[in-house]
């Protein structure tokens, strides 16, 4: 696991917890979950996946704040830093 | 308003993954009904089931949907689009709010909650992930049916055990006649996981014959169960007028009457309350007992149930004056989905003028029924009677009439 998530890495996440991110491309980084597809509990799942995967605690606050792809990028890599 | 109408069915089945398949297997007298194969049933004191095995699930609905959902769901997701296309259902065609999905379920997600539980303590309360909030819940496939086909209006989920196919017509009935246009209704089960099957034991019914063809065999001196089976059917249901207008070419049937009755507490004294449910049905279709073709029975296969069921049939419709049948012989009993399957049997008998066989059964002459055993029976039918039974003591009957 690098200490930096990417683009890339992030669509690994999501295709493990929902499956299907064919559509998922890098214009759609800033777009809303909710407009791509994405409901509450999809975000919900994909924080809960980096949890594990990055050995993250994200309080619930933080991941009502991810309202796009680029912001939990910058949320992962913010906190990622601080460790 | 008129009485409702179903114009569409879509079926996912152990003997057949969609409609047709399953009705020529049905017609053919395929079992579905064969040793557990999801797991090892080795240790378990129950091994034949009806399993849908040869599901797909990614065939009928995108990976992100199937993610989420639990068999229960996804057999329906397969047996809805069967349905809308099966009625040529535009679903834009409609204002959101005039569509409704009510659904029946009896068993909850229990392989995707079981899933889920056994991360809980294993790993931790972290390795569960956040569909378990909604994927074994009784509502979780009408709540995954109306947003996917963005059915807004007064959508619900009826939990009467095995009688709740039945009870979900009643409740579309009830919504078709306050002004919705349009609705999903039927039930799918999928409950044969280690864990859905130690939750069934404890009814005390279960049939544990390890023979397939002898495991579940209603009406039959040797009944001593029955089998458990997964899936169910999905109906479109909407009134005749709507139907007509939009131009429906194949109106399958009309849901001509309907009765649903509670058994008395054990030891009361007080008769069960199945005999009530078909005399109330027929008289809530202004129909005569001689006015039925053909009874689609519960047949519990447990040897009290099936005395029970043919005391009511030759009370109402006198000894072996109807034909009766127990297609779900092949299947074993779907839960929520098994009398939405009846139903479907009951449409298509209606529609090609036969009556299914049920298999593997030599029934007990003490039963005094015409039941229809082994090879399908041609004949002239208008009028079809389902009945159903659930653990806990639910009835329903549902009538069903050509149009």
């Amino acid at each position: 696991m690098s200490a930096n998530m990417t683009f890339d890495d992030l669509k690994a996440v999501m295709s493990r917890c929902t499956g299907d991110v064919d559509d998922l491309t890098p214009d759609k980084l800033d777009a809303a979950f909710t407009d791509i597809g994405y409901d509450s509990l999809a975000v919900l799942e994909i924080a809960s996946q980096i949890q594990r995967e990055y050995s993250l605690q994200i309080p619930d606050e933080a991941i009502e704040g991810m309202q796009s792809p680029q912001a939990v990028i910058d949320y992962v890599n913010a906190s990622l830093a601080a460790v | 308003m008129s009485a409702p109408v179903i114009t569409g069915l879509g079926v996912v089945a152990p003997n057949g993954q969609d409609r047709e398949a399953w009705w020529r297997a049905t017609l053919d007298g395929t079992s579905g009904l064969g040793r557990i194969s999801r797991f090892d049933p080795e240790r378990y004191p129950v091994r034949v089931a009806g399993e849908a095995t040869k599901f797909d699930p990614a065939a009928h609905a995108p990976q992100r949907l199937v993610s989420e959902t639990d068999a229960m769901t996804q057999y329906a997701f397969a047996a809805t689009n069967e349905a809308l296309a099966d009625a040529a259902v535009v679903p834009d065609d409609f204002a959101d709010l005039d569509m409704a999905v009510i659904t029946a379920n009896s068993s909850g997600g229990v392989e995707f909650g079981q899933r889920e539980l056994q991360k809980l303590y294993s790993e931790g309360p972290q390795a569960v992930g956040a569909y378990m909030s909604i994927a074994w819940f009784y509502a979780a496939t009408t709540g995954q049916l109306s947003i996917r086909h963005g059915m807004r209006g007064p959508c619900g989920v009826l939990c009467s055990e095995q009688a709740g196919g039945l009870d979900a017509l009643a409740q579309t009935r009830r919504v078709l006649a306050k002004g919705t246009r349009l609705v999903l209704s039927g039930g799918t089960d999928a409950s044969l996981s280690p864990y859905g099957l130690v939750c069934q034991l404890s009814n005390g019914r279960l049939s544990e014959e390890h023979r397939p063809e002898r495991a579940y065999v209603p009406f039959d001196s040797g009944a001593s169960g029955y089998v458990p089976g997964e899936g169910g059917a999905i109906f479109v249901v909407e009134s005749r007028e709507d139907a007509r207008a939009r131009g429906v070419e194949r109106i399958y049937a009309e849901v001509s009457g309907y009765a649903a009755t509670f058994d008395p507490r054990p030891g009361s004294g007080r008769p069960p309350g199945l005999r009530r449910a078909v005399e109330l049905a027929l008289a809530d279709a202004s129909l005569a007992p001689e006015d039925v073709d053909v009874v689609f029975a519960d047949g519990y296969g447990v040897p009290e149930l099936d005395r029970q069921e043919a005391e009511a049939l030759a009370a109402v419709f006198g000894p072996e004056a109807v034909p009766v049948t127990v297609p779900k012989t092949m299947t074993g009993r779907l839960y929520a989905g098994g009398a939405a399957l009846d139903v479907a049997a009951a449409a298509l008998a209606l529609r090609d003028q036969v009556i299914p066989p049920s298999v593997n059964v030599r029934p007990d002459p003490e039963h005094r029924l015409d039941l229809v055993v082994d090879r399908p029976r041609e004949t002239r039918l208008r009028t079809a009677l389902v009945l159903s039974r659930g653990y806990g003591g639910f009835n329903a009957a549902v009538v069903l009439r050509a149009v």
